[in-house]
């Protein structure tokens, strides 16, 4: 079977010194010096691997080891710098909660903003409204302007945007950390959900107690290389005992 | 290159209704909590055109024909170029926030925008309307052929604003830079001004503006019911098709890179 999500050899590098030249004198000196193109850094290297339809794995590893980026990559939001990645469904990117939101506009325009945002129209997010608006427990805050709302309430909107519709791919980045208990464990609830309805997770978090919990597999990122990658209990274990021994 | 063209056309239909929501977004955002709301976009061209009719007609002795349509017409254009490409300029930095968080075809932001101040400058030309009933100037059938040169100016502003936002990701300078540049091109359009008015030497280079050709052709139809010979037609589509030619293929060259600079 043709995997859903392969990634072959990506690379991403950045540079560092890039993101500083932002005036034209710094930038003439800087050119002059031979110095604009040094400071390279790979967030990824030479990274492989693919995913089935069906499966939930799990990104592991440190602050700065490259999590965060590949799932970008996967989103299609960057380019790899080399190498090519290639997501055959529809992808519900659940990277930072609440990013499509206008300020200004009230939570009930905010949900056909986002909806299109993801490429669903008008009807189709007329009929998706209520379980929406349900989901979230904020049908009293429906008409106020999200610039009011508790960053919980943001955060339970985009949620339930984002999980309303039914994708091939579900892309989360640390974000079940939200919210208060009751609403971590629905949010929970209807992850396990979308899984055994066939839906593939790509997940990213510190908690390891909650991976273990959500995915069967896990790879294990360290400063943008693959380390491990394989049954979340034993990829979980060689990462815990890297960490007890204080390896960087 | 027809196949990548068809997945283009693909993705922006996919995207249509997003399109949509930023467009109602600006109208929305832009006149809430105002009292009078959408009737600004006709109160404002007017106050605008009663101001400069009465300080020119003092400043100059311009023999130009109702006078206040003259205005009006080349305000309504000139406006709208000015207000959909400074925008468009800044949409793709504006929207970094989501740019970094979902995939969305970039081009849609500045596209959203120019979108929107015309659907803003559609409402504006009530007010030109109203100018031709109270200073009663002949309704010429001309007059419903006015959409062309609007169609040919909305092609012309897209291509710049996605030219200018596409630079503007790179060179900030650009937003301060470009306020300037649009006032100077103000000044170089006849917007209360007639050509005429210029030295013979200026003229020839005058016709190098595409603003003056897509506001002439406009006062052409509207305000003297005549059809301007083919150099005017042709001046009004090759600058159309050109800026937006142009526009697309710098966009898609630079888009890439984006992500890394906003």
């Amino acid at each position: 079977m043709e995997p859903i999500i392969s990634v072959n050899n990506v690379s991403m590098r950045f540079n560092l010194a890039q993101e500083k030249t932002e005036t034209l004198k710094e930038y003439t000196v800087k050119f002059l010096k031979h110095q604009l193109f040094f400071n390279e850094f790979y967030a990824l290297d030479d990274v492989s691997f693919t995913i089935q339809q069906g499966e939930s794995v799990a990104l592991i590893g440190r602050n700065g080891s490259g999590k965060s980026t590949m799932l970008k990559v996967i989103a299609g939001v960057m380019y790899p710098t080399k190498g090519s990645v290639q997501a055959n469904g529809s992808i519900a990117p659940l990277i930072e909660l609440g990013a499509g939101f206008d300020m200004d506009l009230t939570a009930r325009e905010n949900i056909y903003l986002n909806g299109a945002v993801m490429g669903h129209d008008r009807a189709f997010m007329d009929e998706h409204f209520d379980s929406i608006i349900d989901f979230a427990e904020l049908r009293e805050f429906v008409d106020v302007p999200v610039k009011n709302f508790s960053s919980g309430m943001v955060a339970r909107l985009g949620f339930s945007i984002a999980t309303e519709v039914k994708a091939d791919i579900l892309i989360c980045d640390e974000v079940l950390s939200v919210g208060d208990f009751m609403f971590q464990q629905k949010c929970q609830k209807r992850m396990e959900r979308m899984l055994s309805g066939g839906t593939t997770l790509l997940f990213v978090s510190h908690s390891l107690p909650q991976v273990k919990k959500l995915c069967t597999r896990s790879i294990w990122l360290d400063h943008g290389h693959k380390r491990a990658d394989g049954p979340t209990e034993e990829v979980c274990e060689q990462y815990t005992a890297a960490m007890e021994k204080g390896e960087a | 290159m027809t196949n990548s063209m068809v997945a283009s056309w693909r993705r922006f239909q996919k995207y249509k209704p997003l399109i949509h929501e930023l467009v109602g977004r600006d109208l929305k955002v832009k006149y809430r909590r105002s009292f009078l709301g959408y009737i600004w976009s006709i109160l404002n061209p007017l106050l605008m055109m009663l101001l400069q009719s009465i300080i020119f007609s003092y400043m100059f002795r311009s023999n130009i024909p109702n006078f206040p349509l003259y205005l009006i017409c080349g305000n309504t254009l000139f406006t709208f170029f000015n207000e959909a490409t400074n925008m468009g300029m800044n949409s793709v930095i504006q929207n970094a926030a989501l740019i970094k968080k979902v995939y969305i075809p970039k081009f849609i932001f500045p596209l959203s925008r120019v979108v929107s101040c015309f659907v803003t400058m559609s409402f504006s030309l009530a007010a030109i309307i109203v100018v031709m009933i109270v200073t009663k100037s002949p309704f010429y059938w001309t007059l419903l052929l006015c959409w062309l040169p609007l169609v040919f100016l909305f092609m012309f502003s897209c291509g710049l604003a996605l030219l200018l936002s596409a630079l503007t990701v790179y060179f900030r300078d650009m937003q301060h830079l470009y306020g300037v540049l649009t006032l100077g091109w103000s000044y170089a359009t006849p917007l209360f001004y007639p050509i005429e008015a210029l030295p013979d030497s200026i003229i020839p280079l005058m016709k190098l503006n595409p603003m003056y050709h897509y506001i002439n052709l406009f006062r052409n139809l509207v305000m003297y019911g005549n059809i301007p010979g083919p150099n005017t037609w042709f001046a009004n589509i090759a600058s159309a098709v050109v800026s937006l030619a142009l526009g697309l293929w710098a966009f898609r060259k630079m888009q890439k890179n984006f992500i890394l600079y906003i």
